[in-house]
Parts: C-alpha cells; structure tokens; sequence
C-alpha cells in the first residue's frame, strides 16, 4: 500500500509569541520550529499502517527551506522519502491555497491513504486535510482516534459531542489524525542516522502542473490584515484563607461577578 | 444571501446552530441581504420549529436516504449545491465537530475563504473581517476576504443567542443525487446529562495537584453541581488520569467558557493558550507563585483537597 503523510513546520508550542514589524507575522527569530505535535500522530499512524500491510511512506511538506528538518524527523521516525514543495511562489498561503498545491501532490503520488495531523499547532484551522480530500475527490475520516484498514475500505471512530461515531469510507481515502489516535514514537539513533541518506525530492509550482496563481498569496481566497497579542489579563484579588471561607468567597464570586449562580 | 449550517442531531437544534443563526440575523441587517438557515439529515424537519426563533428569512430542510447519517463529503455537497443555487455570498458554520468537518469541503467546492473557529465577526466595504484566535489564542488575527464567496465557523459560546421571531419561507430541497464517499455507520454517546467541554458556560478543570484519577470525582461533583464540564491539563491527561477528549489546551481543545475554575493547575504556556479567553477564571492551588494566579480573576491559595469539599458543600446549599 501507499501511504503519504503531510506534515507542517511550526513554532515549538512553548514558544512566547511575539509580533514582527509587519503587523501581521510573528517573529521567528530564536522560535524553535518542530513538526506540529498532530502531524507527529500521523506519521505514526501511517508507520503502523505499513508495519501491517507493507509498502511505502513518503512525507511531504511545503515551506521555506528550515522545513527540510521536518522531513528529516519523519524520515528519522521511519518515513521512507520524502518530497519538499519549496518554491517562493507558494509562500504566504492560506488554507485553500495550500490545499491546491498539495492535492496536485496527491494526484502526482497516487496514493492509497493519506494522513494529515489535525490541525498545524498555529494557524489552528483544521482545514487542509479535508480540502484536500475534496479536491483529489476523496473520502475522508476527520479527527480520527482510532483506526481499522479493512481491504479497500477504512473504518475509523471519530469524536464528536458526547462520543463517538465511527465512519467507514472506501480507499483512496484521507485521515485527519486527532490525538488520542497513537503515542507517536521518538526517533531512534539508528533512524536518524538512517534519514541522512534518504531522498528528499524538492517540487516547484511548475512540477506540480500548477500556476503560480493558483498557489502561496496568489491564490489565497483569505489573508491576514493584522496579528495582535491578546488583551492582558490583570490578576484579581488572591486569597490564603480556611477552606470554609474560601468556598463561601468562590460562590459569592459565582453569584455576584460572573452571575453564573 | 448568507447561508447558515444549522446542524441539528435527530430533530434537536444544536445552540452552537441557534447562536450561528442569530449572528446571520445581525449580519443580514450589517448587509442588507437576506439569511436563510439550512437543516440537514434524519429530523431536520423537526428543528423548523427551532430554527424559526432565530429569525432567518428563509429555511431549507434537506432530507433524504443518502443524508440519513452524517458523511461529511455528502454533507458538503449538498450544502455547496444550495449556497451555489441561492447565490450565497456568506456561509456561516457552527465550529461543531460537524462544522469543522463539513465547511472545509464546502470552501473546496465553492472556491471559497474559510476562517475557523473565529471569535468576532465584522462588515467593512461590504465584505466580512474575522477575529481569529491563532497560537491557540497567544495572538489574534484580524482576517480578510480575498474570494467572493466568505465562509466562516463560530466558535461556541462566543455570539450571542438573540431570538428574532420571524415566518420564513419553508422550502424542501431534494437530496438525490448526493452520493456519499465516507458514511457514519454507528454512533456511541456517552452517559446522558454530561457537558461537552466546547459548549460548556462553566468549566471545573484538574491538574496535577490532583494527584490521580481517583481524585476526579472531586471536581466532576463541583461541575456537576454547576452545570459544567469536566476539564483537565495536559499533565493529568498524560499520566492517563482522564480521556484526551477533556484536555484543554494547545494540544487539546480552546475553550472560552464564562467560567473556568483551574484546580491544581500551575497554568503552563500551552494551558493559559487554551483557556485564556474565559471570561471569568478562578484558580485554586498550594503554590502561590503558580503562573494560573497572573491570570485568574479570583486567586484561592491553599489545600485544594480541603476547598474543593468545602466548596461542593456550599454549592449542595444552593441547590
């Protein structure tokens, strides 16, 4: 079987976000960019996958060139190539955007089952794996937590409000992996070393059969107009009193401040 | 037109949908454009009812065999077939588990912007401006449209409920035709009465200050009292005190409940980003140094095994 996973770089979830001089990114200078945390279960889902039934993981990425780490973290986990859409065309994509580009990588690869991480840790939008879907004409299974392949067929539990459902889509098919799903593996010493010496193919716009204005801000149908920092949050009063007291001064702040009594 | 995703489950109207439906009502004034809420599936002709307290101009029931059990790629081309047939401009989404499933096939379909999970909603030179929460909610993004067609999901609990009574113009829509890829094909709730994290006005969450899963109990008996959900931090999840599915945080879920009520969490980066946004926080823990005090309206110091009882004691009181 064939699998592809996509994986995003991002900054380290520890990072303390601050805004650069354009009003609309952050700065990343001194940002630590790991693999998104959800795209780590992906990955893991599709080394499983191939574990049981054999074949082959490529890991795609797109991205300026410090994405290349991704890959190599993938490769290191047990991916076996890789392929790096890295063009300055595709830079400053919105989700549809990106989506487009790495369909066309879907139709290029041809593909069995096609694993994304739930979301990048970020941009938090939860969007790419399931447009993606749509435009390779492919079924999906969102969120998923727990996964069966089955011949041409995958089952798989998602979550919902209050439980579960469990979704059965036939192959080619996308999975949107939600935490929960596996523990994802570290890579091991050997890997690592291993991931030096696989291939990482690098894909242009024009490789992909696309125009430049289908792709990055060109093709965006979305752009931020500014990023700001939250409004600060100011401490209120903090007390150091009996148990009976305090539970007395939590239910008065429920009736009286947040009238939630 | 703008076009509202009311997802309903069995004939019952999610509040997300009511909530989604009322900002499409103040939107239509913002715009001078007609909204209509749309209904799909097994009992959407049951929320009709429902719906039409939101006041939207018009409603469009889709039913049939092929929508009988949620399949997001059928889901999506149904509701792509009615924003093209309609002309709609705005598709409004609750951010639903359906929602942010179905609305990113939707925007493939129509060639649309879609923003998730926005917490704020604006009109300038006709064309809407989203308030999105990003880094789980370290920063905010104020996002354009660069499309004709602008979508959006709404995050729970964050636009108002405003009923708006109104008689729109019932019209069913033919689901044949659609043939879906991916099909529930078996659903498992959970005991009934519990609250969902992403819906929940109050939330009572643990840490590690709750030293093990035999302590949850605690806290599930103060949310129960108060209505609320259970919630959990990254740490207590990973020593698999509690399911994932109430974590908070930037690996779990963002939440912006009226209440959040932190007991035994120190309130690392990663937890703040996912609960930061509540409107009122009360944090209760031994170290007083902990980050959650910067950041809690009521700040309790102390032994949160001798509180918490005090506490579901008082609110036994109330009840």
């Amino acid at each position: 079987m064939n699998f592809l996973v996509f994986v995003k770089q991002v900054p380290d979830t520890e990072t303390k976000i601050q805004i650069a001089g354009d009003g609309k990114s952050i700065v990343e200078d001194g940002v630590n960019f790991i693999v998104s945390p959800y795209d780590e279960i992906a990955i893991e889902e599709a080394l499983l996958r191939k574990e049981a039934l054999g074949g082959e993981i490529t890991v795609a990425t797109m991205g300026p060139n410090r994405g290349e780490a991704a890959l190599r973290t993938a490769l290191a986990m047990g991916c076996d190539k890789a392929v790096h859409l890295e063009d300055g065309a595709f830079e400053g994509a919105d989700s549809f955007a990106t989506a487009k580009a790495l369909a066309a990588v879907v139709k290029k690869l041809n593909p069995d089952l096609v694993f994304f991480g739930k979301q990048g840790v970020g941009t938090d939008n939860t969007q790419v794996g399931q447009m993606v879907a749509e435009m390779a004409g492919f079924g999906h299974i969102g969120m998923c937590v727990k996964l069966e392949v089955d011949g041409d067929k995958i089952k798989g539990e998602r979550e919902i409000e209050g439980g579960r459902e469990t979704v059965e889509v036939s192959l080619p098919a996308v999975v949107v992996a939600q935490k929960g799903l596996n523990e994802p593996r570290y890579p091991a010493l050997r890997g690592i070393m291993q991931a030096k010496r696989k291939p990482i193919e690098k894909l242009t716009v024009a490789d992909l059969g696309l125009s430049a204005d289908e792709v990055g801000a060109a093709g965006s149908r979305t752009e931020f107009a500014s990023l700001e920092l939250p409004p600060a949050r100011e401490a209120g009063k903090k007390l150091e009193v009996e148990p009976e007291v305090a539970a007395k001064e939590i239910v008065a702040f429920l009736k009286n401040e947040a009238k939630a009594l | 037109m703008i076009l509202v995703f009311a997802e309903q489950r069995d004939g019952v109207l999610k509040k997300a949908s009511k909530e989604a439906v009322s900002e499409g009502k103040r939107l239509s004034s913002k715009l001078s454009v007609p909204v209509a809420a749309l209904l799909m599936g097994k009992g959407a002709d049951q929320a009709v009812d429902e719906v039409k307290k939101f006041g939207p101009d018009k409603v469009f029931v889709m039913e049939g065999a092929s929508l009988d059990q949620y399949s997001a790629d059928g889901f999506a081309e149904a509701t792509a077939n009615v924003a093209k047939e309609q002309g709609a401009t705005v598709i409004l989404f609750p951010a639903t588990t359906m929602g942010v499933d179905v609305s990113p096939r939707v925007a493939a379909r129509v060639e649309a912007g879609l923003v998730s999970d926005i917490t704020g909603l604006d009109v300038a030179d006709g064309k809407l401006v989203a308030i999105k929460p990003v880094y789980s909610g370290k920063a905010l993004a104020t996002v354009k449209f660069k499309s004709d067609i602008q979508m959006v999901t709404l995050r729970s609990n964050v636009f108002p409920l405003e009923e708006n009574s109104s008689a729109p113009e019932v019209t069913k829509v033919d689901a044949a035709g659609i043939s879906p890829k991916g099909m529930v094909v078996s659903t498992e709730l959970k005991e009934g009465g519990k609250v969902e994290l992403g819906e929940a006005a109050i939330i009572v969450s643990g840490g590690r200050g709750l030293k093990g899963p035999e302590n949850f109990p605690l806290i599930e008996e103060v949310a129960r009292l108060l209505g609320g959900a259970v919630g959990a931090s990254r740490a207590a999840v990973d020593a698999g005190w509690i399911e994932h599915s109430h974590q908070v945080g930037q690996t779990g879920k963002v939440v912006s409940p009226v209440v959040y009520i932190a007991c035994g969490i120190s309130g690392a980066i990663q937890h703040i980003a996912g609960m930061g946004s509540s409107k009122f926080i009360i944090a209760i823990n031994k170290d007083e140094d902990a980050p959650i005090f910067n950041i809690a309206s009521l700040g309790i110091v102390g032994d949160l095994f001798k509180i918490i009882p005090a506490l579901t004691e008082e609110l036994k009181k109330l009840a």
